[in-house]
């Protein structure tokens, strides 16, 4: 999670109930990426994604008196998002109802790592390469909803385990297993892809020719 | 305690966030000084998962925020106060 500040958040909302409107700019501003990607995360369609996230930032705005703050804000921002893109999966008619929450954690998988017998670590800076960042956007795209779910909250916008539960509607437990499940899918689906972005030599730039 | 590879694997996303106690870090250290395997499955997983949390994989569309604060905007004139 990046930069929660909850005195600032709290002021903020002390001051937006109070009538300085355009402060919610900057109240809603940190929560931005977390709410997109969550809805994208759910209805794999950017614009759709979009357009949710708008509604949400509306609802939020228009509900900010019901939040009582025994919770962080970007919880509760996150949970509005959530329910948001949930109503929407409903209305789609091409969608069951009962297919939105039918993942469960005992299904079958296989969550065997991908066997190495050495790792050469890859600098962030090889994500220069678009290759790159597109191979791992796929990896992330190829899991199981309920484990694409939690990479994204939880190592993308990288919120805590309680929020992420919060957040998600599930046990903290349910999110260590889920979250365990994931990261070995997904050494397992990139591992073997991602060997040849490590360095050939010493140094990134310039030293490999 | 030793531990077997299977062991390590079940545990390795709550090493990487520090969320073993010490005696298990503790036996999974002693088995990953000597199990290279095991070492190579750590690393990656932890390399993937620092590479995933990089702003460069999963970028806002294009002018999303711009589109969004416009939209608050317009809803900031129209309605009355929260």
């Amino acid at each position: 999670m990046k930069d929660a500040n909850p005195e600032f958040e709290a002021e903020c909302i002390r001051r937006i109930l109070g009538g300085e409107k355009d402060l919610f700019h900057e109240l809603i501003r940190p929560c931005e990426r977390g709410i997109y990607f969550l809805l994208l995360s759910l209805l794999k369609n950017e614009t759709e994604a979009e357009d949710a996230a708008q509604e949400t930032v509306i609802k939020v705005y228009l509900n900010l008196k019901n939040f009582r703050g025994d919770s962080q804000f970007r919880t509760w921002v996150l949970s509005i998002a959530r329910n948001e893109g949930l109503g929407r999966l409903r209305r789609q008619t091409n969608r069951r109802e009962d297919s939105l929450e039918a993942e469960t954690d005992d299904q079958n998988g296989d969550f065997t790592p991908a066997i190495l017998t050495s790792w050469r670590e890859i600098p962030t800076e090889a994500l220069e390469k678009k290759e790159l960042a597109a191979i791992l956007r796929a990896g992330i795209e190829s899991l199981p909803e309920i484990y694409r779910n939690i990479i994204f909250l939880r190592d993308i916008e990288e919120m805590d385990i309680r929020e992420t539960a919060a957040a998600l509607g599930i046990s903290e437990g349910a999110v260590k297993v889920r979250l365990h499940r994931a990261r070995a899918m997904l050494q397992r689906r990139l591992a073997p892809q991602l060997k040849g972005f490590a360095p050939k030599r010493k140094g990134w730039f310039g030293g490999r020719a | 305690m030793r531990i077997d590879c299977k062991h390590v694997w079940q545990y390795i996303s709550a090493y990487i966030d520090g969320d073993v106690d010490a005696a298990l870090r503790a036996d999974i250290d002693k088995h990953l000084e000597t199990c290279e395997i095991c070492s190579a499955v750590l690393d990656s997983t932890r390399n993937v998962v620092i590479l995933v949390a990089d702003d460069r994989v999963f970028e806002l569309p294009a002018g999303f925020s711009e589109r969004l604060h416009s939209r608050i905007d317009r809803e900031l004139e129209s309605a009355e106060s929260p």
